[in-house]
């Protein structure tokens, strides 16, 4: 079963067409980069994935279940995680407390009114397992706010994948990074577990075409080309908004 | 008929009011984004200064612009030196603008006392004319005229104009207005200066029919509030029609409920709050 | 990090405990009018703290908080007044109609945020104000309802303590306020009141890790006004008297002062902030009639100098120092 099934949807901003009939399809463990010049609606397409905006027309199946009328926070919780284009981040919350609160979102007695949060020892543990498995334990009492653009990064994906999402959406998760950085970034989405779905939107080719399986070009929010990374190399329309748009 | 025809007509003509004052909360709010509370202070100080010159000149058109100049005056200096150092900081902004309420609320209070001013007609207007088969004010037919009249200049101000197109940029996009050169603080100035002018022409020119005491302003304050939560903040569209509305369902409210008045007022307002959280002409 | 807030914790701890004990101390050196500003003191802390629930841990600055705290005081004044219900009956009447009324408001007032959630609630606060004000037969209106008779209290074993003097409701109070103190910050540390720190910072984060951001606020929101409730109960025990005052606006934009000169998503903050308020304004009262033109000048000064609060003004200094001292370490 496909892990992410998307047919023929649209999106209208008072008239404005930002999607028109988009369909695509994710596999399980698949690298599918999305790309495409500015305004091409490859944000608006995560945004109507993730049910921040609603869909004006067709649907979205995520592992055969259909999610296009489901709100935000359950698509979430069926594992559809993502980071935001503009870091997004708890600000003055503790790099380790915004850790937390992503693992307590999935945690089932996250809606507790009068347990003790420090008591719940498990998450604790975890939250600082998994900043130390991303060498991030150094930040942790550290409030995002404080923290260098990078490292606000890197927590933004940590965030995303904390609650262990079947599929992962990035939304241009190396825009803006020093090259050591975006060393260091991409080796982390190198890094994930094969079994998460990535769909990852970036505008620099090198770095799309290393990491993709997959790459689905948008242009004026429709879809132009799909294919694995030989085709769109190829392609000649893809060649032509790229050259043409430089 | 003539019994429900006055009472409309009553209706309309406090709507106006509550036009004036909702528009410059309402051009306020869409510019910068403060709920600006001492809004309910500039409609009652403006009834006051008028109420004092026209006792001293007999001038109902000098008392309409001492009053109105002199608090567009006040609200640039609280916009100049206590508000724009909380740009878009809402909580602060609260706190200043009850603030500013209560000090000038007691501030009049010294000032005036607590018995209630009224504000004599001016001549022109100082009589009935004679509407089909009843009387009626001429005074409230000119206040609705003059209503009206400051709605086309608004749209006028705000569609044809200069002015109004860099309102408009700023309004879309601060930072891209900025970068365009418009002089985004002088239009801050400039519209919470027109904002506290429209309130205090409403105090004014609302002081032959509603008086001036102590506590209008939060009474005017809360009925502009609900103006502006039906008609949608930051739409001039939403003021009038909002106005309109609230004026004449607290005027037939008071006729035919006088025990639930304000209930009367509140409860569509809760109906339009249900339906459309942005009001009826405002965008999320 | 194990240590440390250990340690802070315990400080806090003998801090609070001191605090109680010099507070059930108190009757014995104050005299009644002074042991009644203690009472009102802890009435507005408690009130304070509700609202900060709201807008120091939510994030959501409401103008209409004084709406709970006065329909339960009404609706508590009136079962004892009018049907002569004990207090037992009538203090969680009043409690769960604050609640009621906060579930319908806040049906409405969440599908906004920001400057229109404040005017929202305002005016829907008004609301309330307005069948205070207008429904004369039931509420008397304008002049309120007087003579609300200080409650016993009718315990096990056919025991009965008579709140009416000063001193056993001093302690009535202490015990009552106390409780929902504890409480507040057992809410404030659990997953549910970290939840609610993370709307605060960023409801579309929120969101996309699965939280659903209605349903904290929502509850968050109805438990703030049975907290504000609580105080309203107590407040019209204490004064014997509700008037639509209770609920007016002013004292709506009170409490919110309150809150931010304490320190806003801190509990202690706005209970000091309380405290400093009903001082100011009896000893001030007495001295002048121009109360609301202090109290005014008061909101803007908090506004410009201190808008995290006395709490934050502490913090600061303390930071300040403690880096003033780390720099003479160093050379």
């Amino acid at each position: 079963m496909s892990a992410l099934v998307v047919s023929d949807v649209s999106r209208n901003f008072g008239g404005v067409q930002a999607l028109s009939n988009v369909s695509m399809t994710a596999e399980p463990g698949e690298r599918h980069l999305i790309i495409g010049p500015n305004g091409a609606g490859k944000t608006t397409l995560f945004n109507v994935l993730t049910g921040t905006f609603a869909a004006s027309g067709g649907s979205v199946l995520l592992f055969g279940r259909d999610i296009t009328q489901l709100p935000p926070y359950e698509r979430a919780r069926l594992g559809l995680a993502r980071t935001f284009q503009i870091t997004n981040l708890f600000p003055r919350l503790t790099v380790l407390e915004n850790v937390l609160l992503a693992l307590q979102a999935a945690d089932t007695s996250a809606f507790s009114l009068y347990r003790r949060l420090r008591a719940n020892v498990p998450v604790f543990r975890r939250a600082k397992a998994l900043l130390d498995d991303w060498d991030l334990a150094a930040i942790a009492e550290k409030t995002a706010k404080e923290i260098s653009y990078g490292e606000k990064r890197q927590v933004d994906l940590i965030l995303a994948i904390a609650a262990r999402p079947k599929v992962l959406l990035l939304d241009e998760p190396i825009a803006g990074l020093s090259a050591a950085e975006v060393v260091r970034v991409v080796g982390m989405i190198r890094r994930l577990p094969r079994e998460i779905t990535i769909l990852m939107i970036e505008h620099d080719m090198d770095v799309a075409f290393e990491l993709a399986d997959r790459i689905t070009v948008l242009h004026q929010g429709r879809l132009i080309a799909d294919g694995d990374v030989a085709a769109i190399r190829n392609d000649p329309q893809v060649a032509e908004i790229y050259l043409g748009a430089d | 008929m003539a019994f429900w025809l006055i009472q409309a007509l009553n209706g309309i003509s406090f709507g106006m009011l509550l036009f004036l004052l909702a528009a410059g909360l309402s051009l306020i709010y869409g510019l910068m984004k403060v709920l600006n509370l001492t809004h309910g202070s500039f409609y009652l100080l403006g009834g006051y200064i008028g109420v004092a010159v026209v006792r001293t000149t007999g001038s109902f058109v000098l008392a309409t612009l001492a009053g109105a100049f002199a608090i567009a005056v006040v609200g640039v200096v609280m916009e100049r030196f206590f508000l724009r150092r909380f740009h878009l900081q809402e909580l602060p902004q609260a706190l200043l603008t009850f603030g500013f309420l209560f000090i000038f609320s007691d501030l009049a209070m010294v000032i005036w006392g607590s018995d209630p001013e009224t504000m004599p007609k001016p001549a022109l207007f100082d009589h009935s004319v004679q509407l089909g088969g009843f009387y009626y004010p001429s005074y409230r037919l000119f206040i609705i005229a003059f209503g009206l009249a400051v709605a086309a200049f608004l749209w006028w101000l705000q569609e044809g104009t200069r002015v109004g197109a860099m309102v408009r940029a700023s309004v879309d996009n601060e930072e891209v207005a900025r970068a365009l050169g418009i002089n985004v603080s002088l239009l801050f100035s400039l519209v919470f200066a027109l904002g506290a002018f429209l309130a205090a022409l409403g105090g004014v020119m609302g002081g032959p029919i509603v008086g001036v005491y102590p506590g209008a302003d939060f009474d005017v304050l809360l009925l502009g509030f609900v103006v502006v939560i039906i008609g949608g903040l930051g739409s001039l569209k939403g003021a009038l029609f909002g106005g309109l509305a609230v004026g004449l369902l607290d005027n037939f409210g008071k006729v035919f409920f006088p025990e639930l008045a304000l209930f009367t007022v509140f409860a569509p307002m809760a109906l339009i709050l249900a339906w459309r959280p942005s009001g009826l002409f405002g965008h999320e | 990090m194990n240590t440390e807030p250990r340690q802070r914790n315990n400080a806090a701890c003998g801090l609070a405990a001191i605090l109680i004990l010099g507070m059930l101390a108190l009757p014995y050196f104050l005299s009644s009018y002074y042991l009644g500003l203690a009472i009102e003191m802890m009435i507005f802390a408690l009130f304070a703290m509700s609202l900060d629930l709201l807008v120091g841990y939510a994030g959501m600055a409401s103008l209409g908080h004084a709406a709970y705290f006065g329909v339960a005081a009404y609706t508590t004044g009136l079962l004892a007044l009018r049907l002569g219900w004990n207090v037992w009956l009538a203090l969680p009447a009043g409690v769960l109609m604050a609640a009621l009324t906060a579930a319908l408001f806040g049906l409405l007032a969440l599908r906004t945020r920001g400057s229109y959630f404040l005017m929202i609630t305002l005016a829907l606060s008004q609301v309330a104000w307005g069948i205070a004000f207008g429904w004369r037969t039931l509420t008397g209106g304008d002049d309120g309802l007087p003579d609300v008779p200080r409650p016993a209290l009718n315990l096990p074993l056919h025991l009965s303590w008579s709140l009416a003097g000063s001193t056993a409701f001093y302690y009535f109070v202490l015990v009552a306020i106390t409780v929902a103190t504890l409480l507040l910050i057992r809410i404030v540390i659990s997953p549910f009141g970290f939840a609610l720190r993370g709307i605060r910072e960023s409801e579309a984060r929120m969101l996309a890790l699965g939280y659903n951001v209605w349903r904290y606020k929502f509850v968050a929101f109805v438990l703030a006004a049975v907290f504000a409730g609580f105080a309203g109960c107590l407040y019209v025990y204490y004064n014997r008297f509700v008037s639509p005052d209770y609920l007016h606006v002013a004292r709506s934009a009170e409490v919110l002062l309150m809150v931010i000169l304490g320190g806003a998503g801190t509990l202690i903050g706005p209970a000091v902030g309380a405290a400093v308020i009903v001082l100011l304004q009896n000893l001030i009262s007495a001295y002048t009639e121009r109360w609301l033109l202090i109290l005014g000048i008061v909101y803007v000064f908090v506004a410009l100098f201190a808008p995290n609060g006395l709490v934050g003004v502490f913090l600061e200094y303390r930071a300040s120092r403690i880096k003033r001292h780390v720099k003479r370490l160093n050379s």
